[in-house]
């Protein structure tokens, strides 16, 4: 009895175990097929798509998907309350979700990478200014000011873009500062400044490359909360303007017609959660692999 | 330690004012306030004297004060819409927005430390699994999306609950748990991977050596130990629940803050706004302080520089 118990504390942790779960973290297959469909469906979505995606056919409208009573095989995921087909609604919506989320991530990546650097590598007033930033924009709430800012820029997809970047770079900002600090104490970062290196070249060559696995870890979790950010964005009315199928538009205005066509809001969320799955999924994987510090599994 | 205590005030303060400043410059960005108070067929005199009422021909950053010191005071200004102070605006709302978090709390804490903790002791086994893709989809699911399908299932379909609105509990369960989920992943992971640590530890190692019964080794000596960074955590996403509820009392037609602010936004009634950005963000930062603070009493581990 008491070896059985000791058994789950010595440090087996993760992999080792048998079943579905641990396999599916041991190799990013799930993640990384869910992830390239999204991708390919995203560049191809104009040729995908077996109808317009915009054109309304008021004759067509609430066809159920076709394996319910009434569908249409035409239609394989329904219509909506303007006879516009489902899927291609989705996939034409796919390429919106993941524009805004690939340069959403990239740019804040970007602001916060270089914030982190400054910030870590030259200390002292530069360090309290930014991070005294970095703090503010942490401390107010993310969805509200989003939406303020929706408000005040007016909704297009540009506007949303830039939105999503400004209130999400501190987060890249506060973790990769940690990481140059201690980064800045390791002999080989000494011996660059004794052997005469710039502090360009040494944060370029020396300090950079070291946060890269970091980066890459947030980079991936951060693209599901970006989409989940636009998604509510564009789901309070705010973030996509129609008639462009965003997919949180899609959930809102299937909203009124829960009772009788469920499936308006069913599928847009799916799709959603798929990728944001995958990219969760994804970034555990690579935070494991990746960065051995992380243990927050 | 007072020398750490002392900085993390004035840095929390320091925050606090450049969150005013940018709370200050929403209501610049987003135009003359006065198209919204005056008619359009105002004349010009009304228009400079609801300048001057307004306090706009002053310098940009006399006004900046004049807006810091009154809200110092409790003095927001006041709600276009409501025709009120926007603070007593804000507060008649506050007490929903607090009667959500706390069962959204309440329900995260419960569920995720029940799972975090038994997935750690059973790591590996079908629970663990369980617990682990329950986390995930709380992370992975859209909020909006999530109210949505429960209203459907559970009131539109069995009918057991009611759709939106506040009432008696039966109102309370659909909304916190929505609100919740996100936070019960975030709950059961740090419970499951602190418990996992702590359970590595040698004290825990001797206490079974010494015979200790399993139960005890886990709720006495490693759960106390592992509970520290849960706590700390907890307290963050508390405030994080009462700022956050946008999306779910939009869903759930609840009369919270989080749907004051979105009204506010669609009718540009920018004090309100003003009013509700600026308490979040000084909870946050308390929060943030106070949780630094007795971190630095309760654990001497730490050592700060």
């Amino acid at each position: 009895m008491r070896n059985k118990d000791i058994g789950p504390a010595a440090p087996s942790r993760e992999g080792r175990s048998g079943g579905l779960l641990p396999f599916l973290r041991r190799v990013p297959l799930f993640s990384g097929i869910i992830l390239a469909v999204f991708v390919i469906v995203g560049i191809l979505g104009p040729v995908m798509t077996p109808h317009n995606p915009i054109k309304s056919n008021i004759r067509k409208a609430l066809v159920p998907p076709y394996w319910m009573k009434g569908g249409d095989s035409d239609y394989i995921l329904g219509t909506d309350h303007l006879g516009r087909d489902m899927l291609s609604r989705i996939i034409s919506g796919t390429r919106l979700s993941l524009i805004i989320g690939f340069v959403a991530v990239v740019l804040s990546g970007l602001v916060g990478t270089v914030v982190a650097l400054t910030s870590g590598y030259y200390g002292g007033w530069t360090d309290r200014i930014l991070m005294r930033l970095t703090d503010t924009v942490i401390s107010m709430p993310f969805l509200v000011v989003a939406l303020v800012f929706a408000a005040v820029l007016g909704p297009s997809v540009a506007n949303l873009i830039l939105i999503l970047s400004i209130v999400g770079w501190a987060g890249y900002a506060r973790v990769l500062r940690s990481e140059v600090l201690s980064i800045k104490e390791a002999d080989y970062v000494k011996l660059a400044k004794v052997a005469g290196c710039s502090s360009a070249t040494i944060l370029r060559r020396h300090i950079f490359p070291n946060t890269v696995n970091t980066l890459i870890v947030l980079a991936t979790l951060q693209l599901g909360v970006i989409i989940i950010a636009e998604a509510s964005l564009s789901f309070l009315g705010l973030g996509i303007p129609p008639p462009q199928p965003a997919w949180g538009l899609m959930v809102a205005q299937g909203r009124l017609y829960i009772t009788r066509a469920p499936w308006l809001c069913l599928f847009p969320g799916l799709a959603i959660m798929f990728i944001v799955l995958a990219c969760n999924l994804l970034g555990d994987w690579l935070r494991v692999r990746l960065d051995p510090k992380f243990r927050q599994i | 330690m007072q020398q750490y205590i002392a900085k993390r005030i004035v840095e929390s303060i320091v925050t606090v004012l450049i969150v005013s400043v940018v709370v200050f410059l929403f209501v610049r960005m987003s135009g003359d306030p006065r198209l919204l108070l005056l008619p359009p067929e105002a004349s010009d005199e009304d228009w400079d004297a609801m300048g001057k009422l307004l306090g706009l021909e002053k310098p940009i950053l006399l006004q900046y004060w004049n807006f810091l010191s009154g809200a110092i005071r409790g003095d927001m200004g006041r709600s276009i819409y409501w025709h009120e102070p926007a603070l007593s605006v804000f507060a008649s709302r506050f007490p929903n927005s607090l009667q959500l978090a706390v069962s959204s709390f309440g329900f995260s804490i419960c569920i995720g430390l029940v799972v975090g903790i038994l997935s750690a002791v059973k790591l590996g086994t079908w629970f663990d699994h369980f617990g682990k893709i329950f986390a995930l989809l709380g992370q992975s699911l859209p909020t909006f999306w999530v109210g949505i399908m429960l209203v459907f299932m559970f009131s539109v379909r069995l009918d057991w609950l009611p759709t939106s609105g506040m009432g008696g509990p039966q109102h309370l369960v659909l909304p916190a748990f929505t609100l919740g989920w996100y936070f019960i992943a975030a709950q059961a992971r740090l419970t499951r991977s602190s418990m996992l640590d702590v359970l590595d530890a040698e004290y825990i190692k001797l206490a079974r050596i010494k015979g200790v019964p399993e139960s005890l080794v886990i709720l006495k000596h490693a759960l106390k130990n592992a509970l520290l960074p849960v706590f700390t955590m907890s307290a963050l996403n508390f405030v994080t629940l009462l700022g956050g509820a946008v999306v779910t009392e939009v869903v759930f037609a609840w009369p919270g803050v989080g749907r004051l602010v979105v009204d506010s936004i669609f009718a540009r009634d920018y004090p309100v706004v003003q009013v509700c950005v600026l308490i979040f963000s000084v909870l946050f930062v308390a929060t943030n302080l106070m949780v630094d603070i007795l971190y630095a009493y309760i654990d001497p581990r730490i050592r700060y520089q």
